[in-house]
Order: C-alpha cells, then sequence, then structure tokens
C-alpha cells in the first residue's frame, strides 16, 4: 500500500480496524496494553541495573504479537502455555503489573511460584495460564494434553501456546504438534520468531523460512505473519480460534518479530548481533507502529497518548513499591508443596 | 472373586478405577486395539470407548507430555510406557515437569497422574527390555515410586495411584506378571502408598527387597531356615516414599540386615537404604550391612548364562544370608 493511498484511508475511517470488528476503544485497549509491558519490562531492566532485581528476562519488540493474540481470545477461558517472553501476553490475559512485579523481586506473594521460580516463567492458574519450566517446548505437549482434556470434557475451549524459533527443534515441539494433528484438537501454537536462540540465528535453527511451512506435515494450518503488525496479527488469530473452537484442527503460526534486549540481563548481545542490525531496531517496534497508525486515523491523538502513557508509568511505579515492599519467603517454608498437603 | 495374576490385578484395577471415575483416561503405545504387549490393558477399549483408552504414537515424552496436559485441566491419566527402558526419552517430562508442577507453582497447579511401565529382567529381554530404573525416580522429591511384587498388592497399589493427588511412578516387574496366582479381597481393594508389608517374619536378619527380588528372597529365606536361619524379608513396595519405620523396626529385632535388588550396585536404591540404616540404626547392627543386586554393566545381556550371572538368584541370596549370620 502506498504512503498517499494510506493518508486518504485515514482521512476517511479505519477500515481494517472496522473489517476485523474492532471498535476504536479495543484497539486503543490493545494499544495501552502493548504500552505497559514496555514501560514494565523497561522498569524490570532498570531495577536489574540498580541491582534491586537479580534477573530479568525482556519481551520487548513482541509485545505487539502477544497483545494481538491475547485480543482473540476468552481471558479465563482460553488456556495459555507461555514462554519466557510472554509478559505482554500474560498482562492481556488479566495479570496485575503487581503480581508480575511479586515475581520479579521473588516475593512470598508471588502468584505464580511464591518466588520460586526466575522472573517471566509466568502461570496461573485462575487465569489459566500454566506453569512452565525453563526447559524449553516442553509446554506444546502439554497443550497438547490440555486441548485432549477440553475435548474429552465436552469444552469449546482453546489452548494457545507460545515458544519461540529455538524451541521449533526441540523434540517435544514435533511430539506435540504431532499429538495435536491426530487428534485434529483446539490449539493454536505461536511460535515468535525473533531470529535468535540466545546466539543462535534463524539460519542455523531450521532450514525453512518460515516453520509455519512444517504445518502441513502435522496436519495444521499454518500462517505467516509480520508480528509487529498487531491488526494483521489479530486478524491471522481470529482465523485460527474460529477453525480451533469449530473443531477444524490446530494451527501454526509464525509471527516474524524482533527481539530488542539481549537474550537475558546475563547476556550482551553486541557479542553476536551486527551494530546495523541493532541499529534498526526501532524500524521494527510494534509500539511505534501502532501508535502511528491510531494516530494517522485519529484515533488516538497526541495528548491522549501522553496521558495513556502517564498513567501506565504510574501503574507501573506503583507495582514496583508494592512489590518491594512485601516480604521474602521464609526459608522454613523450603519444604511445602513437595506434594500434596493434608489440610 | 477368583484368584488373579499381577498382570490381571493391573487390569481390573484400571477398569474399576475408570467405572469409578470418568475423569481417569490410558494412554499409551498399543494399549487400545491391541491391549498392551502384555494384554495389561485387554479389552479396556472395547468398554470403555477410544477416547479414554487411547492408542499414542510412538512417543515417550509426548505420551507423558500429553499425561500432564490433561492432568492439569482435570482428566486422570494413567499413561503406559510399554518398557521402563523405554521411559528414558519421558525423563525430562517427569523429573522437570510433572515432579515439579505443583512446587514450582507454589500448590497453584497440580498434577495428579500414574505413569505405569513394565520394568526387570530374567525375561530374555536383552540390554532394552530387562532394565530397572527404579532408582533414577526415587530420587526425585515430587514423585510418588510404586513398586508391587504380589497381585492382591498391585491391585490395591495402584487403586491407590489412581486417586493419588500426586504424580506416581508405577513399576511392574515383567516376570511377577503371571509369576503367581493369588486371591484378591473382595470389593474396593486399597493398599496405602508408602507403606511396606513385612512377608515374613523372623528374627535372624532382615532381608529388604522389591519387585521380582521379594520372591527370590522368599524362596532363599525358605531354603536356609532348615539350617536354622530365620529370615525376615520386607517387601518396601514403595521406594518414595519410603516406610523407613517397618525396616529399623526390623533391624532392631535382627541387627542383621541384607538388602536385594536387581538394579546394579553403585548409586543403586539399597545405597539408600543402607545410608538410612547406618544413620538412624547404627546400634542395632550386629554385622556389616550387606548387598545383593545387579553387577556394574551397563545392561542385562540377551545370553542365557550372562543373563543369569546379572540377575541375583536365590541361590545368590541365601549364600548371602549364610554369610551374614554366620558374622
Amino acid at each position: 500500500m502506498s504512503a498517499p493511498h494510506r493518508h486518504r484511508q485515514a482521512a476517511v475511517a479505519a477500515p481494517r480496524r472496522e473489517r476485523l470488528g474492532l471498535d476504536a476503544d479495543r484497539v486503543l485497549t490493545m494499544y495501552r496494553q502493548i504500552m505497559l509491558a514496555r514501560l514494565l519490562d523497561e522498569r524490570m531492566s532498570v531495577l536489574n541495573r540498580q541491582g534491586r532485581a537479580p534477573f530479568m528476562i525482556s519481551g520487548q519488540g513482541q509485545e505487539g504479537t502477544q497483545v494481538a493474540a491475547a485480543a482473540a481470545l476468552r481471558p479465563g477461558r482460553d488456556w495459555l502455555c507461555p514462554y519466557y517472553r510472554d509478559l505482554a501476553f500474560c498482562l492481556a490475559m488479566g495479570m496485575t503489573p503487581l503480581e508480575v512485579m511479586l515475581g520479579v523481586f521473588s516475593r512470598a506473594a508471588d502468584p505464580t511460584s511464591g518466588g520460586r521460580q526466575m522472573p517471566a516463567h509466568y502461570g496461573l492458574r485462575r487465569l489459566r495460564i500454566v506453569s512452565g519450566s525453563s526447559v524449553v517446548a516442553t509446554q506444546v505437549v502439554h497443550a497438547a494434553g490440555i486441548a485432549y482434556a477440553s475435548r474429552v470434557r465436552g469444552e469449546d475451549d482453546v489452548t494457545v501456546v507460545c515458544a519461540g524459533d529455538g524451541s521449533t527443534s526441540e523434540g517435544d515441539f514435533h511430539e506435540g504438534l504431532n499429538f495435536a494433528g491426530i487428534h485434529r484438537l483446539a490449539v493454536i501454537c505461536l511460535v515468535q520468531d525473533n531470529e535468535y536462540a540466545i546466539s543462535v540465528p534463524h539460519r542455523l535453527q531450521m532450514t525453512v523460512d518460515s516453520v509455519a511451512d512444517r504445518a502441513a506435515s502435522y496436519g495444521w494450518a499454518g500462517a505467516t505473519v509480520d508480528g509487529t503488525d498487531v491488526l494483521g496479527v489479530y486478524e491471522v488469530m481470529v482465523e485460527a480460534v474460529r477453525r480451533a473452537r469449530s473443531g477444524g484442527g490446530p494451527t501454526l503460526i509464525d509471527a516474524k518479530v524482533t527481539r530488542f534486549s539481549s537474550h537475558s540481563s546475563d547476556d550482551d548481545q553486541r557479542r553476536y548481533r551486527p551494530a546495523t542490525e541493532l541499529s534498526d531496531l526501532p524500524r521494527h517496534d510494534p509500539l511505534l507502529r501502532l501508535r502511528s497508525e491510531l494516530l494517522e486515523e485519529r484515533t488516538l491523538t497526541e495528548a491522549r497518548d501522553r496521558e495513556l502513557r502517564r498513567d501506565c508509568e504510574r501503574e507501573v511505579e506503583e507495582a514496583v513499591r508494592e512489590a518491594e515492599a512485601s516480604p521474602s519467603p521464609d526459608p522454613a517454608d523450603i519444604g511445602r508443596h513437595v506434594l500434596a498437603e493434608e489440610d | 472373586m477368583a484368584a488373579a495374576t499381577l498382570v490381571d490385578a493391573i487390569r481390573q484395577a484400571l477398569a474399576e478405577e475408570m467405572e469409578r471415575d470418568e475423569r481417569v483416561w490410558l494412554l499409551g503405545e498399543d494399549v487400545g486395539r491391541k491391549g498392551g504387549v502384555f494384554l495389561a490393558t485387554e479389552g479396556l477399549q472395547e468398554r470403555f470407548g477410544e477416547a479414554r483408552v487411547l492408542d499414542s504414537p510412538l512417543a515417550e515424552s509426548g505420551i507423558v507430555g500429553v499425561a500432564i496436559g490433561s492432568a492439569l485441566n482435570g482428566l486422570r491419566p494413567v499413561a503406559e510406557i510399554q518398557f521402563a527402558d523405554f521411559i528414558h526419552p519421558a525423563f525430562d517430562q517427569i523429573v522437570s515437569e510433572a515432579a515439579r508442577i505443583r512446587y514450582r507453582s507454589n500448590g497453584d497447579f497440580t498434577c495428579p497422574m500414574v505413569i505405569r511401565s513394565p520394568f526387570g529382567g530374567g525375561v530374555h529381554g536383552g540390554l532394552y527390555h530387562s532394565q530397572s530404573v527404579e532408582a533414577f525416580y526415587a530420587h526425585v522429591p515430587g514423585l510418588e515410586v510404586v513398586i508391587p511384587s504380589s497381585p492382591a498388592d498391585a491391585k490395591g497399589l495402584l487403586k491407590s495411584a489412581i486417586r493419588d493427588p500426586n504424580p506416581v511412578m508405577f513399576f511392574e516387574h515383567k516376570r511377577t506378571y503371571r509369576l503367581m496366582r493369588e486371591e484378591i479381597p473382595e470389593g474396593d481393594h486399597l493398599v496405602p502408598i508408602g507403606r511396606a508389608a513385612v512377608r515374613r517374619p523372623g528374627r535372624g536378619l532382615t532381608c529388604v527387597a522389591w519387585g521380582l527380588m521379594v520372591h527370590y528372597c522368599m524362596a532363599a529365606a525358605a531354603e536356609v531356615e532348615a539350617e536354622g536361619i530365620d529370615a525376615e524379608v520386607i517387601d518396601v513396595r514403595t521406594l518414595r516414599p519410603l516406610d523407613e519405620e517397618t525396616i529399623l523396626e526390623s533391624l532392631r529385632k535382627t541387627g542383621r540386615a541384607l538388602i536385594v535388588h536387581e538394579d546394579n550396585l553403585t548409586g543403586g536404591f539399597g545405597a539408600e537404604i543402607a545410608a538410612i540404616m547406618a544413620e538412624k540404626g547404627f546400634e542395632d547392627l550386629d554385622a556389616p550391612i550387606t548387598r545383593v543386586a545387579g553387577p556394574d554393566v551397563p545392561a542385562m545381556p540377551f545370553n542365557k548364562p550372562q543373563e543369569e550371572a546379572f540377575l541375583p538368584s536365590p541361590e545368590r541370596i541365601a549364600a548371602a544370608m549364610r554369610e551374614l549370620a554366620r558374622y
């Protein structure tokens, strides 16, 4: 689409958004979720550098894909098996900044793990966000099992499982896709391909440009999408959810995203990513992209944008303050929840 | 109820629990149409349908991972790993996932499931159909490890395992599947997990074993009885959690301990039992703790002479009992 053409459309309305049945409020909500995740993520990084949080792992650059995917789901009903970059996804499904920050500070009240897991290992039964380990792709098989149970129980819930491009090389990725394909389960596997597994680039991870090319071999539908295009991801997800819920089987979505930060706070990506690639990152920012789209179609004004940002900043600050003041776990509780406890 | 073999007992337990609780489902290689390679699930697919007795793809990590997922979403899976020798690809799903879901979520998520698997040698299974793998899993907090040796126990323990809120590793010795028939108590027969059974009371020495080795220890005890050696045989039944009290109580009485297992010696679960005896029963010991176990070779050979050389026999166990009694 050429620039003048886009300009002419914007003056009229927002046809793509309207075609997708999204009113202005819903898109603004998505925009705010991306912004909140970004600010929270940036704050986590600062806390880490200040020595107040021992570890952090970032989802910056991938928030647009995640928020768009969540918007196509029924939070609290549909299942999410997340991976460690899914901060924005989990927030959009209903986790609060405070719940996230309690994990960052590994406090006793951390609802994900009571401060036991490293940060970013999101899970909350209340929201059907499934606890995961650090071993990548194990959750792909869990998603197949969850969806099998939904089938047996006669429920139309959809299970979304996220993974990075590196995870697609694991045996469990194959085993999960194979099982879900055989039984045409209501699973969506959302691969967030940020081109790097820590330092190993896409070309040393797989032979195909898009992992979605593998979908047909598992009896899955496949789709490749620009993961920085929020409405584009939403459209693909809506179709995948419709297919899954109606018994049409699973979908493998390859969302092309860019990882802004190093793999984790213990990594320095300047050692293995070209300088030109790193200086080019803002061009792949889903937040900036959606912002300019919304400004252009006048769904968003500069004043409203500033207001949203202040709002989100306040929310982040409150979460940091409350979480940091919250008590650490009691060493005496180390033996709890190994096995079921007597009531 | 007529006398049943151990494999009959397994089948009865599965059928009764599936009848009682519609959340219970089975998955594994060949468990459906064929009824399992040992026929442990024979007839269950006809009775309960394909969705609840599922022939899975040939992928052990997938079997366990799917079972875990279904447990997270409210079902009660009983996964079968066709031979314990093939369980290693699922080690990560069992140890990193099933065993830790409760702990890592601080009790938010639970993973009630059973993994059944035939183990053990003496059946011309060679290196990859003979292994004992219990020590790997007995090492892991968050799991329970159960090994029945008799039909009645197999039924009662499996029914308890299916109702248990924790992930349970349930190992069935292949040689015990049709070794004996036993009357199984009528009704809802449950045997609690975590309690050992004294199979043969005695005052001369304590012999601790599980699986097939319980039978071999009983045979050895019968053999040395005429020589005036009065061996007490304990079937631990549950390796994790271990019933330490029954073992230590026996040791207080006998002062002599023999531990027998089929798994190779080094790092076998017998080492843990020996350590517990040394730590908590040191004052009761009148002789060194003795172990009879498989040799430290990678696995059990297929040829008969070397298979026999691997597997502890009643004769070897009896010889160890004599030596211990003489000390």
